[in-house]
């Protein structure tokens, strides 16, 4: 089956035109984040405005402030407030242009678009954006957080473009089987939301820390001023919380799925492949993280880096294994 | 005996299976980052040439077999033992909690965490009623009177959650039980087939076999079938030379219990369709080419041989191997070729030949052909080179099919062709069956266990005081989150509204005049 070139390339093109869109995004985010929404800090945290319930998803609960109603009616005009709108709908236009080239690509050499390092970190990517989007439908008020999830997505992408990028072409005969659309998803489902998790987790230990010198009037330095502007860490932590119960179950699904898949195709579920030990090690140090947060002594920050820790052994996995350590999960399409 | 309590009690704490979890985590990452000898034992004994004192101390460790090592073996036992020790107290509490009747409602419900309350026009009885329907099956629901005709309720839900976790750890106890057990009972055996042969499943066919402990005992034989011959291989590839498709057609036989075989089935072997037979399963592992040659030996007699060649080199497939042709015994006249196989052949500005592709066009065969006693010391040798301690070398070509070279001495080398060779793996695992069930089960009960929330509820109904017949009905609410606090706040104010408004509306009169 060969490759349909002109698809191929509108897809690499899209690709770049949601990078371009997120970026602009981005701008506006960070516009909103750092003019738009002064009156925001004096009225952090304490005051409960909105609880949001969630059905099974990750739901967020909002103690965070949002000015009270009169002051919100007077500045909803804001400059600020308009360029968070506008990098709402420009995430969601990048969104669906990135989709687009997800698509395209699939369709171009007709099978599941995600068999390479390129493709994987395309579908991690427009999953994190998604994530960010559920979450927001649920709490619209954490839209000025949006810089920080748009950053890393960005990043992943524009690495995915340059270094991870690899020409759409059919799959060899190890990576034909509909187990790779099981597993990869599974995979890239739940590391694009472990990636909004992630940041959650980065904004609660900056905003307690910020939290803890300003009470002793200490000196704030970069990045612990971005505290200033972050709803209450109690939030954050909330937040963090719940994406990894929604994503672990999934990552757990795709280990196993992983594990089928090599029982088919290696004559063996599982066998301490670098690939398999790594999701292992990420698998348990996330289970630690669930653990750490029904502990007494451990919820909070200690809980919070080890959300990092499980974030870092998933990342290792994904770049220095596929790239540096070689196994059998010949996948890289790098060479 | 009070040491031991207490060290027991410690093992079986959260905070030992949090820090037990951190080890199996570090202990895992050597594992990833050293060679290891049961997935690569040549990248093992290269580290332990290169490094030395390093390299033995570490291997004095287990660091080359970490997830075979004692050490690790050490922390998922205790972390499972931590674990069976802490879920018999867990199940045990939740049966009790699952047969036990919600409490009875505290005295004050408005000290509790979520509380508000309403009026009502009904009867506490019928009120009752009303708010049972509301709160509808998920919620176990009890009824309680108190002293004064005043009615409460209790209700509770979320039991799910425990029951989830529950399952979900149990899983993993029976799910590292149903890994050893297979363990033991596993065997797996590789071997290199050229096409027009076969092997049957038996120890001896193997060129590696690997028993679990049951099968290298004999206690366990394998499972009685013949791959009888690979009939065929083919490799197609794309326009730019990726593979595209493997495929091993083969013709397999099972043997009946009484020895004879049953009929003979074809079945097409390809990467990632093994083919499952009797509880085995056989794999297209590799493939590779066998060269066929003609020798005309010194003496005047001719051979004809084919020999496996493996590949050296994965993304061009350039292979190497050994032809050995034994002469009369003792005479030194054994001739031994040593040679390349290049399926789509290349020939460097240096006049070296190597190769471009794993697809076979036009292939060469280079040969470096010795003379003399192939085997001196009798003991068993490599097929893919030679020992060359009492070989002289004769002469050496680069031979296209049909193409001859002749050697000083009389000595004739003709490359006839080549045809492909498989290599076939063949694994059992009783267990994993079984496993795949439990992993589905664990996965099941960590949804249960992440997304059901822990919830208690009471409502307390009084009705009017005696001495002011009419006046309403007034319902109490108290909430209390028992796990996964999230978002109890609007749970429970969304709740609360409902309650509100299944109460019959008080009418203002009534309420104004304190009378009927
Ligand atoms: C074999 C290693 C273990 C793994 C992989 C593991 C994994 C997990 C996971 C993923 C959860 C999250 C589910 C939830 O939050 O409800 C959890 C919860 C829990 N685990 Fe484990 N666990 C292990 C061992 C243990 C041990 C040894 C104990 C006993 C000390 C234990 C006690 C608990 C408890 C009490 C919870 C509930 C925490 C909560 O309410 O959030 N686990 N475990």
């Amino acid at each position: 089956m060969a490759v349909n070139t002109g698809l191929a390339h509108l897809s690499d093109g899209l690709f770049t035109t949601a990078i371009a869109t997120y970026a602009i995004a981005m701008a506006c985010y960070t516009a909103e984040y750092a003019f738009g929404r002064r009156g925001r800090v004096a009225a952090t945290s304490r005051i409960e405005t909105r609880v949001l319930v969630g059905a099974g998803g990750p739901s967020v609960d909002e103690r965070t402030a949002v000015e009270p109603p009169t002051a919100r009616r007077s500045d909803r005009r804001t400059a600020g407030e308009r360029l968070g709108r506008l990098a709402v709908v420009l995430t969601v236009v990048g969104a669906a242009i990135h989709l687009s080239s997800i698509t395209l690509r699939g369709v171009a050499a007709d099978r599941v678009p995600w068999g390479n390092m390129y493709e994987f970190s395309s579908v991690v990517g427009v999953i994190a954006v998604l994530a960010f989007l559920g979450a927001l439908w649920r709490a619209p008020q954490i839209r000025y957080i949006g810089v920080f999830v748009m950053l890393p997505v960005i990043l992943l992408m524009f690495l995915a473009g340059t270094v991870l990028y690899a020409k759409d072409a059919p799959l060899v005969p190890a990576l034909q089987s509909y187990w790779l659309a099981i597993h990869v998803t599974a995979a890239a489902g739940s590391e694009g939301i472990l990636i909004t998790s992630a940041v959650f987790t980065v904004l609660f230990l900056i905003r307690q820390r910020y939290e803890a010198v300003t009470a002793r009037a200490g000196r704030l330095r970069f990045p612990v001023t971005l505290g200033a502007r972050l709803p209450a860490p109690e939030t954050l932590d909330k937040v963090a919380y719940r994406t990894v119960a929604f994503a672990f179950p999934i990552y757990t699904f795709g280990v196993i799925a992983g594990a089928i898949w090599a029982e088919a195709a290696w004559g063996r579920y599982w066998g301490w492949d670098p690939k398999e030990t790594w999701a292992f090690i990420a698998w348990v140090v996330y289970a630690a993280y669930l653990h750490a947060r029904a502990t007494a002594g451990w919820r909070g920050r200690s809980a919070a880096w080890i959300n990092l820790l499980g974030f870092g052994a998933m990342t290792f996995n994904f770049f220095v294994v596929n790239i540096v350590i070689s196994g059998l999960h010949s996948y890289a399409g790098l060479n | 005996m009070r040491y031991a309590r207490l060290a027991w009690r410690r093992l079986i704490s959260m905070r030992t299976a949090l820090v037990l979890l951190f080890l199996l985590a570090l202990a895992a990452v050597p594992g990833s980052l050293l060679p290891q000898r049961p997935l690569n034992p040549a990248k093992v004994d290269a580290y332990l040439h290169t490094h030395g004192a390093w390299g033995r101390f570490l291997d004095r460790i287990g660091m080359f077999d970490v997830f075979g090592s004692a050490w690790f073996a050490a922390i998922y036992l205790l972390l499972f033992v931590s674990l069976a020790g802490c879920l018999v107290p867990r199940i045990r509490q939740h049966a009790r909690a699952v047969a036990r009747k919600p409490l009875p409602a505290p005295k004050n419900l408005d000290r509790l965490p979520e509380s508000g309350s309403f009026t009502s026009g009904d009867t506490p009885e019928a009120y009752a009623r009303a708010a049972r329907a509301v709160l509808g099956r998920r919620w176990r629901i009890v009824q309680r009177d108190e002293p004064g005709g005043v009615v409460t309720l209790s209700a509770e839900k979320g039991y799910t959650r425990e029951t989830g976790n529950l399952l979900f750890h149990i899983a993993l106890l029976t799910a590292l039980v149903l890994i050893a057990v297979g363990r033991l009972f596993s065997y797996q055996g590789s071997v290199i087939v050229q096409q027009g042969q076969g092997f049957c499943n038996s120890p001896t066919a193997y060129d590696s076999w690997r028993p679990g402990r049951m099968a290298a005992d004999g206690r366990i034989g394998p499972a009685p079938f013949c791959i009888d011959s690979l009939n065929s291989f083919t490799a197609s590839y794309l326009a730019d030379g990726q593979p595209s498709k493997f495929a091993a057609d083969v013709t397999y036989s099972k043997v009946r219990s009484d020895g004879t075989d049953g009929p003979a089935v074809h079945h097409t072997i390809t990467v990632n369709h093994p083919l499952r037979l009797e509880g085995d399963r056989v794999y297209l592992i590799n493939h590779g080419f066998a060269p066929k040659v003609t020798v005309r030996m010194p003496d005047g007699s001719v051979q004809h041989d084919q020999a496996t060649f493996l590949p050296t080199d994965p993304t061009t497939y350039l292979s190497e191997g050994a032809f050995q042709e034994q002469g009369p015994q003792g005479a030194g006249k054994d001739v031994g070729i040593e040679g390349f196989f290049a399926p789509t052949p290349t020939v460097g500005s240096d006049g070296v030949v190597t190769s471009v592709s794993p697809q076979v066009d036009n292939p060469v065969l280079g040969v470096f052909v010795y003379e003399g006693t192939l085997n001196p010391n009798g003991l068993p040798q490599s097929v893919y080179s030679l020992n060359k301690t009492e070989l002289r070398r004769i002469g050496q070509a680069n031979l296209r099919i049909g193409q001859t070279t002749r050697m000083p001495n009389g000595v004739t080398v003709t490359f006839d062709g080549w045809v492909p060779w498989v290599s076939l793996s063949v694994s059992h695992d009783p267990t994993q069956g079984y496993l795949l069930i439990v992993a589905v089960a664990a996965v099941v009960g960590l949804i249960g266990s992440l997304a059901v929330r822990r919830r208690r509820l009471w409502l307390r109904i009084t009705p009017a005081p005696a001495q002011k017949p009419g006046s309403p009905t007034v319902v109490a609410v108290g909430g209390l989150a028992r796990s996964d606090t999230g978002n109890f706040t609007t749970e429970f104010a969304g709740t609360l509204s409902r309650l509100r408004d299944a109460a019959t509306p008080v009418e203002p009169a009534l309420v104004g005049a304190g009378k009927e």
